[in-house]
């Protein structure tokens, strides 16, 4: 069984203006000791996604579909088991450490913290838990009395990462977690989590705007775009040879390194993401795609089996899979066969 | 620290010259109404130093200042200083006090009109706090007198005092001090009425600005309840722009509510400076205006040498 499943999760935000959508339906599923990341531009809904899994989104927000963590669904949660299950079930690495961590305490308390709330336990036998930590990131115990100001930004990524181990979660949810660091230290972090989520055999969600972050990183890969899954599959196919143009366009997006014809004609995608209060009829991305069609603005497609195991939400994908008349292939990945098990949510139009 | 030195001295200079290009003869001032000989009137200013050149007199001003000596007032006939001292604890009292529970009221109401923004609470204590702080003081002070001191005509028993600090006849330690206290009721509430929306504004404005922090989305996703995310993270870090203000307003509290103490004829310093204004009685005017603007340069440095204990991030 999956430790995470998310179905179907919708949250848009309450505001003068209306409603706006932030997230429009998405499904996740996070096995056991797998590594998922989740790519997209800034405000496609992913950090949204991030902050659902604990209920953590402002009140304005109003959430729908299942988020089923070890079996239980975090939205309909009581408010006590709630709090329970935050950090000791599952715990996020939040971007920006800076601002995530609190300024004016010591950084060893704000470890200890989670100890002493879930644990039971001692302020003497949490504060050493807290040093314990603090090694296994590769920081002296000593700096426990330190205050976040005090340390570097990768030093304080660091800290944030012995946090979000404290409880020993089954689930580690890291949100950006490199976004502000430069290149030498994001790859040092980035192993330090690779190799501790290992160790303990932690499942982890990994939310990055990095394409290829995440597909060093993750065993699987979803790309979002406008507040939906629209790719999915094992995260090396997903970043060499995406299915969906817009994942297609975010994998060009970096330059080959070393390679000439990258650097003369560097790759980005013209345009914005939709505007939520104005969502284009039919594909989301079709006012942005390159190779859009007339019927792009009719359809708004859902995701499709794009080959063995993966899922792309494009017609493309669809008449491509069609002709070759595969239908839903034999090793159907899970999103696939949400696909196939509602087949009526396909060619929705708004 | 250099910088308080400087605005000391500053103060010095116009204390002295402030008050000596102010029109009037503070010798005929002093003899008002009564027959004076010309000689009486050169004794007089030889006795103050007034007869003195100009750069003598402030040589002898700053040399006094250094032995705290801030001249011989015209009016009690007595030195400044100690006048100053023995006014001094009365208005500490009261508007220590009343600084205290107006700092203390201003805040807590001010957390919870900031954690529950908008609702009844926030707009209903926000709004009577803004009304008071638009109140004149004497006339708070004067309607409370008429309600609770006079009896509102016959109407309610005289609960409180009209005025003063304590009742003639009283004596021993216990009922001395529940008398002061009794007598404190009235100037006290008028004070916190009036000044508390400061401190409620303050924290409300400054907790809402901390209430998007991402360090309180950490302290929640941790399984925190809502009372310690508040308690624990978010109010430590918005108490530290009130400190400043604290400190700024216990500057002030030497030079005392004048109003406040003049309504409710409380024997403190704003009491006397009022007084020392009616005659007017220069040498004391003078040395209440550096000792009010000593305090609050003096409050000031505290305030710069306490804030580094409580905010991490200016330490060096």
């Amino acid at each position: 069984m999956n430790y995470l499943e998310v179905q179907d999760l919708t949250v848009s935000y309450r505001t003068a203006a209306g409603e706006l959508p932030a997230v429009r339906g998405v499904d996740l599923a996070v096995a056991p000791g797998s590594k998922v990341g989740i790519a997209g531009e800034s405000g496609c809904g992913k950090s949204t996604v991030a902050l659902a899994l604990l209920r953590l989104l402002p009140a304005s927000a109003r959430m729908g579909g299942r988020i089923l963590l070890d079996g239980e669904d975090v939205l309909t949660m009581r408010w006590g088991r709630l709090r329970a299950v935050r950090w000791a079930g599952a715990s996020i690495v939040f971007q920006g450490a800076m601002h995530s961590l609190n300024a004016v305490h010591r950084i060893g308390d704000q470890i200890a913290e989670p100890i002493l709330l879930h644990e039971n336990a001692t302020p003497a036998a949490a504060a050493r838990r807290a040093g314990e930590l603090l090694e296994q990131v590769g920081l002296p115990a000593r700096r426990a009395a330190a205050y976040p100001h005090e340390l570097s930004g990768g030093q304080r990524q660091r800290v944030m990462i012995a946090m979000a181990l404290a409880c020993g979660p089954r689930l580690i949810v890291a949100d950006e977690p490199t976004t502000a660091l430069d290149v030498m230290i994001q790859a040092q972090i980035l192993r330090l989590i690779d190799q501790l989520v290992g160790e303990h055999g932690i499942s982890m969600l990994m939310i990055s705007h990095d394409l290829s972050v995440l597909a060093d990183t993750c065993d699987r890969l979803a790309v979002m775009y406008a507040g939906r899954v629209v790719e999915e599959g094992p995260a090396d196919q997903v970043f060499r040879s995406a299915r969906h143009p817009y994942g297609a366009a975010l994998g060009a997006a970096f330059p080959t390194i070393g390679d000439p014809a990258s650097r003369r004609s560097p790759r980005g995608l013209p345009g914005d993401p939709p505007d939520p209060a104005a969502m284009p009829a039919g594909c989301a991305f079709g006012p942005r795609c390159p190779v859009a069609e007339p019927r792009c603005a009719e359809t708004d497609p859902v995701l499709w089996p794009a080959g063995p195991d993966r899922a792309a939400a494009c017609v493309r994908v669809l008449s491509d899979e069609q002709a070759r008349g595969a239908g839903v292939p034999a090793g159907g990945a899970a999103p696939a066969e949400q696909v196939a098990a509602h087949p009526e949510k396909e060619g929705r139009t708004p | 620290m250099l910088g308080s030195v400087v605005s000391l001295l500053a103060v010095m200079l116009t204390g002295f010259f402030l008050f000596r290009i102010l029109p009037g003869d503070p010798v005929r001032t002093m003899t008002q109404g009564r027959a004076v000989t010309v000689e009486q009137l050169a004794e007089l200013r030889r006795q103050f130093g007034l007869d003195k050149p100009l750069p003598q007199q402030f040589l002898d001003y700053c040399l006094g200042l250094l032995r705290f000596d801030l001249g011989t007032s015209f009016q009690y006939r007595a030195p400044v200083a100690e006048l100053i001292a023995e006014r001094l604890w009365p208005t500490v009292l009261l508007v220590g006090t009343g600084t205290v529970i107006a700092a203390m009221l201003g805040l807590w109401l001010g957390t919870r009109a900031a954690w529950r923004r908008g609702s009844v609470t926030d707009r209903l204590s926000t709004g009577v706090a803004l009304t008071l702080w638009s109140v004149p003081t004497f006339w708070l002070g004067l309607i409370l007198i008429v309600v609770f001191a006079g009896g509102l005509g016959g109407v309610l028993p005289h609960l409180f005092p009209t005025g003063g600090m304590a009742s003639p006849g009283v004596t021993g330690f216990l009922p001395g001090v529940l008398d002061v206290a009794h007598h404190m009721v009235l100037p006290v509430t008028t004070m916190v009425a009036v000044v508390y929306a400061q401190y409620l504004l303050i924290m409300r404005s400054s907790l809402l600005d901390e209430m998007g922090g991402d360090y309180l989305v950490t302290a929640r996703a941790k399984g925190l309840r809502d009372a310690l995310v508040l308690r624990r993270h978010a109010v430590p870090n918005a108490l530290l722009p009130t400190v400043t203000l604290i400190f700024l307003n216990l500057g002030g509290v030497v030079a005392g509510a004048i109003l406040v103490e003049a309504v409710f004829s409380w024997p403190g310093l704003g009491m006397l400076f009022y007084e020392a204004l009616r005659v007017p009685d220069l040498p004391l005017v003078q040395g209440l205006f550096i000792f009010f603007s000593a305090s609050v340069i003096f409050m000031n440095l505290l305030a710069d040498l306490v804030y580094p204990l409580l905010d991490p991030r200016v330490r060096t």
